[in-house]
């Protein structure tokens, strides 16, 4: 273990040092080969321009290696392991699509992350806008929005153990630790296991992810309701507006923009969700989701590349409209720049 | 802001109960696996968390000694004992024979059990059966009996966990992967921002976009290739495939765009003219950057680390990719996971060491909630 720790502070330092290093290193290089001081006019402006020219990408250079490596060609690779065979070596043209069009499981995943995707982002930032509005009138909102905000810092293999435990299930009469079935039991209903009803245990499930990402909605919708010019509101009151018209009517409209990026943003992450259907049910009771039959698939019987990544490609598919239309947007905003 | 809405007593009211109930419902989960993780672990299965600080009682069955034991004593026939035998003694509150009626005498008073018998069980489980008549048959007394035990909290469970079920040593290899992997893409990325924020260049139009598009790209699309291609490398030089090396590159990797883009935008809004004034006294662009732009980006740096360790910290899915599940690498998430198999009903493991997995990021988070809340306003609002 004393190596270990050794050689990660090992690591922080070459990797820090390497990195100052290069950039340090290759900056003064690039004055040296084209020196813009101590030599005739001309020669310098001629000199600064090739500086110019090379600068910039010494400075994006190793950001551009890394991303390609990581995420440029995996993204090309998947896209052609998914026409090949399990071991990545013969060509079989559409086969894996075509068998995950007929698999049962992947079916089952591909309904249950379209369940996912209506109730998640709906639910996260219903939950927020109504607790970011609620808690903007009393004197402890600020502690109130923590308190809720604070679920957002707990893993998600953290967030199930904390749910597994209240959906825990212990037979009738018998003492129920799980608080869940405590309740239902106290009023007289019947214990249930919670997790393995089928189609119901999504809900379950989502009720995790829910917990965790309402904070998130919650305060970026806070700080979106507080960018309301005053007199609009003032103006709904003087009209006579009731609260629910100025919330509706008034709020919600002018926020529109914020609540369609919360909604995105969580719907990616609602396509990505993994570790809370590994850890609760591992995809049983019929409670799969695509990113969990892709992990399954990766390392199932020695592993499936072709149908793994087909189903990569998939979730993959899923998201470029969301991306497209952040790309445009961001477009739009930095056009000036 | 709605200070003029909502302003009759039963509405502020009705508003602080709203909230009120919003954060208990937001709370009590994690409330729960802290207390569960600070009980006895024979009182954490006895009764729910909510009931720890009352006594827990719970209502046992058992039977007195036969015939065979019985003395006489006063011209009586009596049977003398303790319903505990010589186990562990609790307290008890009341007693019975009747299945049904469980709890029907209370400790410390005599029952009329009929035909002159009497049975009086006291609250430490001695009890007293006495009758005029000599006791007959080999089955003695059915009693039932509600017990108690005291609220017990302990730190054992914390000790069992950290050194005896791995969980401490689990925490190291999250530490050793955290950290460089927070620490290193900040500096690459740093630049990267400067560069797309203030030089001009040839294709860094389009490099903003592919970066903005890769915000959004699923991990899911990067694993097999790179798990690939991590076993090459490990074959073709006769290294493992699954180091910390590998993790601490893949974080790097997977974190870049997010850091490029939350740097370069608050970089891009760093006031024009002190760059151009430092650019007249003729500073060259790497001692604008590290003179004037890297202190002054401290906030979204902060911002973005916090960010970037508590996502590696919290990750299971790289881990599980990427690291081995021996002791000397496997990570806390990882770790909780196979707990989750391997000790399915052990509750006290369980809960202590989801708390332990959960500590780092909520000491974190509640120090440093203000740049946490800054970069994601910063990187969720401003173009998504």
């Amino acid at each position: 273990m004393a190596a270990q720790i050794f050689s990660a502070i090992f690591v922080i330092i070459i990797g820090v040092g390497g990195c100052v290093a290069y950039f340090w290193g290759a900056n003064k290089l690039l004055d040296l080969v084209f020196p813009s001081r101590g030599v005739s006019g001309s020669a310098a402006v001629d000199n600064l321009r090739r500086q110019g020219l090379v600068r910039p990408w010494l400075f994006v250079g190793p950001a551009m290696i890394i991303l390609t490596i990581y995420l440029i060609y995996p993204v090309i690779e998947t896209l052609r392991l998914s026409f090949l065979d399990r071991g990545g070596e013969h060509f079989v043209g559409l086969a894996n699509y075509q068998w995950a069009l007929g698999d049962h499981d992947f079916r089952n995943s591909i309904f249950n992350n379209i369940l996912w995707l209506a109730v998640v982002p709906a639910a996260c930032t219903f939950l927020g806008l109504i607790i970011a509005v609620l808690t903007d009138k009393i004197w402890w909102g600020t502690i109130a929005k923590s308190l809720i905000f604070l679920p957002l810092a707990i893993s998600f293999v953290g967030a199930s153990v904390i749910w597994k435990f209240i959906y825990e299930y212990r037979g009738e009469g018998q003492v129920q630790i799980g608080l869940l079935n405590a309740i239902i039991q106290y009023f007289g209903g019947q214990p249930q296991v919670w997790i393995s009803l089928p189609f119901w245990n999504n809900f379950f499930l989502m009720i995790i992810l829910i917990w965790i990402q309402t904070g998130f909605a919650m305060v970026i919708l806070s700080s979106a309701l507080r960018g309301i010019p005053e007199e609009t509101l003032e103006a709904a009151v003087i009209d006579g507006a009731n609260p629910f018209q100025i919330f509706w009517k008034i709020m919600v409209p002018q926020i529109w923009g914020t609540i369609a990026v919360v909604w995105t943003t969580i719907t990616i992450l609602v396509l990505k969700v993994f570790d809370i259907v590994l850890t609760m049910t591992n995809g049983q009771w019929n409670s799969q989701v695509l990113a969990n039959l892709m992990f399954d698939w990766m390392f199932r019987g020695g592993g499936d590349f072709g149908r793994g990544a087909t189903i990569a490609i998939i979730i993959m598919i899923a998201v470029i409209p969301i991306m497209v239309w952040n790309i445009r947007q961001a477009n739009k905003e930095t056009g000036g720049h | 802001m709605a200070a003029s809405t909502g302003k009759s007593f039963v509405n502020r009211f009705g508003v602080h109960i709203a909230v009120l109930i919003f954060v208990v419902i937001w709370t009590i989960p994690t409330l729960g696996i802290l207390v569960s993780s600070l009980r006895d672990k024979d009182q954490i299965i006895a009764s729910g968390w909510w009931n720890s600080f009352s006594s827990s009682s719970q209502t046992e069955a058992g039977r007195l000694p036969p015939a065979s034991a019985q003395t006489q004593k006063d011209g009586k026939y009596v049977i003398e004992g303790n319903v505990f035998g010589d186990g562990a003694k609790r307290a008890i509150s009341a007693f019975g024979t009747k299945a049904a009626a469980p709890t029907q005498y209370k400790a410390g008073t005599a029952a009329d059990l009929g035909d002159g018998v009497s049975l009086q069980v006291n609250g430490d489980g001695s009890f007293v059966l006495a009758s005029p008549k000599a006791f007959e048959g080999d089955r003695g007394q059915r009693v039932y009996y509600a017990s108690s035990a005291p609220p017990k909290f302990t730190t054992d469970n914390y000790d069992a966990v950290l050194f005896s079920e791995g969980i401490g040593r689990s925490f190291m290899n999250s530490l050793t992967v955290t950290i460089p992997s927070t620490i290193i893409p900040i500096l690459i990325a740093a630049f990267a921002a400067y560069a797309l924020a203030w030089m001009r260049f040839p294709g860094r139009a389009l490099l903003i976009a592919v970066i903005i598009g890769l915000l959004v790209v699923p991990l899911q699309m990067s694993l097999i290739p790179l798990l690939k291609l991590y076993n090459g490398v490990g074959t073709f030089f006769g290294v493992p495939s699954k180091t910390y090396l590998g993790i601490w590159l893949a974080h790097t990797g997977f974190g870049l765009p997010f850091a490029i883009y939350l740097l370069r935008s608050y970089i891009a809004g760093l006031p024009r003219e002190i760059m151009e004034s430092a650019r007249i006294d003729g500073a060259s662009d790497f001692e604008i950057f590290v003179k004037i732009v890297l202190p002054l980006s401290f906030p979204v740096l902060a911002s973005f680390a916090i960010f970037q360790f508590l996502w590696v910290w919290n990750d299971l899915l790289v881990a599980m990719v990427f690291l081995g599940t021996a002791p000397d690498q496997i990570v806390l998430t990882a770790k909780l996971n196979a707990l989750l198999g391997s000790r399915g009903g052990n509750w006290e493991i369980l809960t202590t060491s989801a708390f332990i997995t959960i500590i780092v990021p909520l000491i974190v988070f509640f120090s440093l909630q203000r740049y946490f809340v800054r970069g994601l306003l910063a990187g969720s609002v401003k173009g998504g």
